[in-house]
């Protein structure tokens, strides 16, 4: 230990330190988000840049700020139809998720069976497998899928759910890191309340649909997000998946923007703005959830 | 769900005293319901039907292919030649081992994510750093950190596609100090680092996040105790912040493995794994094996070889990181 830090005891607590210490804190903190928000910056900058400027310079504040790059990224890749095939599966895949990983998370924390741990943590267990490894099998699945796309009933002969909504939507129908968060959140509630409804003679699925759910909004809140954020943001599966525009994804209609040899990056930055606005808008209004999502895993697992 | 907003507000007055809940109106049909049968046989069966949808789905959609892969893995096969998979055991293994183009994935996969993991771990800990002193703005700072994490792969990449691109804005710089253009992820040299370069700093902000919620766990009178005995700012950081975090440091590396060696999007856009395969990830030759060129049983085999190399990484990391 040094011994010039004895003789001045100063207090070295987080957040109590001289004004000085603040002050180089402030700045090298703006400093630092400045330069992680430099890269969007310069999307907007061209984004809002005149096509005939865009390759020669391009300023923070353009000269003559324009909406046509957002109406060519319109256009250009069939983004208006893939911004409504994300739509569809993401809320195809709120609405499950919702349904079928609260429902299993409540009865993991409350409702023991026996087996409960062990499938439990064999379900858990799948969320370490790697995309890799299911790609394939779950193609083929989606490919040899019954009685759909001309299909018989063995999944022979036509193309089953290859290039249609339902077949991009199965992956993302139920996530297993939802059904942990979602025990999590109801380990940590009294069980008091359930022990008086059930004096009072109420059904197991009564307790938790008229006590438990409705104070569970919370939790529904993230595990709606995760599953809307994860459909949105997905690249791999609709790629080995859709084939045209009628199930193509956000995700993907961007990547056609780069296809051709002679890339248009002013469109294209303002394609990605269009792509992104709805994930940034989930996440504005819904920081706290967002946050805890992300940490509950974490600090409770 | 407007039904439950009506609950919601019901329950919410009724919380502190439980015991009176649910109302008598509302148990009324609950009551015909009640059965003579053991209270535990009713609750362990309500378990299994809300757990069925759930395991039903993963049994079929994620533990069935699980094996179907592997079965795949020991046959060639390919769906475009309509025939069934040929059974052709350990071969495919066999051969990936010899493969130089399998074994570069393999290198390219390895390198990648050891040479983003330190950096944006250690760059996501300063800034946790910065951003725990309570200040006014402090959650504005958080929130604009975070952002890179919340705009998917493929659109960031998009971003960087364009800043690295020859009137891009790296160039643009250069040329300010009178450099010659750079042709980045044009160059065998560069492009590997050029990605990521991205990608530390697309995961800075997920990273920073769990850092801080980490630190926020760690007590402050250990600070405290810490200054009385003397110690220096470093020392502090040494001896109470670094063994105090180091759950949550373990938690960031093994995630941060697991996700840097499964990368996919950002090679397709940004590279698509040239030039000269200089950037081609295991994830990435996984998908041009299986869908160019339509061999799905060797894709499967290197499938279960990233498998065990993402398990064997993340087990080296969990053990180095535990306590001693």
């Amino acid at each position: 230990m040094t011994t010039t830090q004895v003789k001045k005891p100063r207090k070295l607590l987080p957040g109590s330190r001289s004004a000085q210490g603040r002050i180089v804190n402030f700045v090298l903190l703006l400093a630092a988000t400045l330069l992680v928000l430099f890269p969007f910056i310069w999307m907007l900058s061209l984004a809002f840049t005149p096509a005939d400027d865009a390759f020669r310079d391009v300023k923070i504040w353009p000269d003559n700020p324009t909406f046509e790059n957002f109406v060519t990224a319109l256009q250009l890749g069939s983004l208006d139809r893939a911004f409504l095939n994300s739509i569809v599966v993401a809320l195809i895949s709120v609405a499950t998720n919702c349904v079928i990983t609260v429902a299993a998370g409540y009865a993991f924390a409350r409702l023991k069976f026996r087996g409960s741990d062990i499938v439990f943590y064999v379900l858990l267990a799948t969320a370490a497998i790697p995309v890799a490894v299911t790609l394939i099998p779950l193609f083929l699945m989606v490919s040899n899928f019954p009685l759909a796309g001309g299909n018989d009933l063995f999944g022979r002969g036509g193309s089953g759910l290859i290039d249609t909504l339902g077949g991009i939507a199965i992956p993302y129908l139920v996530g297993t890191m939802s059904i942990f968060l979602v025990r999590q959140f109801y380990k940590g509630m009294s069980s008091e309340l359930a022990e008086a409804a059930r004096i009072d003679g109420a059904s197991e699925y009564r307790i938790f649909w008229s006590v438990y759910l409705p104070i569970s909004k919370p939790i529904i809140a993230v595990v709606a997000i995760f599953s809307f954020t994860t459909v949105w943001d997905d690249l791999l599966w609709p790629l080995v998946v859709s084939s045209s525009s009628r199930s193509q994804t956000v995700q993907l209609a961007l990547t056609e923007f780069t296809q051709s040899g002679n890339i248009q990056y002013a469109p294209l930055m303002a394609a990605t703005i269009i792509v992104t606005i709805p994930v940034l808008l989930v996440f504005l209004f819904n920081q706290r959830h967002f946050i805890s999502g992300l940490s509950e895993g974490a600090v409770k697992g | 769900m407007a039904d439950s907003a009506v609950h919601s507000s019901a329950v919410s007055t009724e919380l502190p005293s439980g015991p009176g809940f649910p109302d008598p109106g509302r148990s009324g049909p609950a009551r015909r319901s009640r059965s003579r049968r053991p209270l535990h046989r009713s609750i362990s069966r309500a378990g299994i039907v809300l757990v069925a949808p759930a395991a039903l789905y993963v049994l079929i959609f994620q533990l069935a292919p699980v094996v179907y892969g592997l079965v795949l893995s020991f046959t060639q096969y390919s769906p475009l030649q309509r025939g069934a998979p040929t059974f052709i055991g350990l071969d495919n293994y066999a051969t990936l081992l010899r493969d130089p183009d399998f074994l570069n994935a393999l290198w390219v996969t390895a390198r990648y994510t050891l040479q983003v993991l330190p950096v944006t771990v250690a760059i996501a800990l300063v800034l946790a750093l910065l951003a725990n002193r309570p200040f006014p703005g402090v959650g504005l700072f958080r929130s604009a950190l975070y952002i890179p994490h919340i705009v998917s792969l493929t659109a960031v990449s998009m971003i960087w596609l364009w800043m690295y691109s020859q009137n891009g804005l790296f160039n643009d710089m250069l040329e300010l100090v009178n450099l010659g253009p750079q042709r980045w992820l044009n160059d065998a040299e560069t492009a590997l680092n050029g990605v990521s370069v991205m990608r530390i700093w697309k995961a800075l902000g997920s990273n920073m996040v769990l850092l801080l919620a980490g630190l926020q766990t760690i007590p402050r009178d250990l600070y405290e105790a810490a200054s009385i005995d003397g110690a220096n700012r470093w020392h502090q950081f040494r001896y109470v912040t670094l063994p105090g975090l180091r759950p949550m440091l373990v938690y960031v590396v093994a995630m941060d493995i697991i996700y840097l060696s499964q990368s996919f999007a950002e090679i397709f856009v940004l590279t698509s794994g040239g030039p000269l395969n200089s950037t081609t990830t295991v994830n990435y030759l996984i998908y041009t094996e299986a869908f160019d060129y339509s061999s799905m049983g060797s894709a499967s085999a290197m499938a279960f070889v990233l498998f065990a190399f993402i398990a064997g990484l993340t087990l080296v990391a969990l053990r180095a990181g535990r306590e001693r």
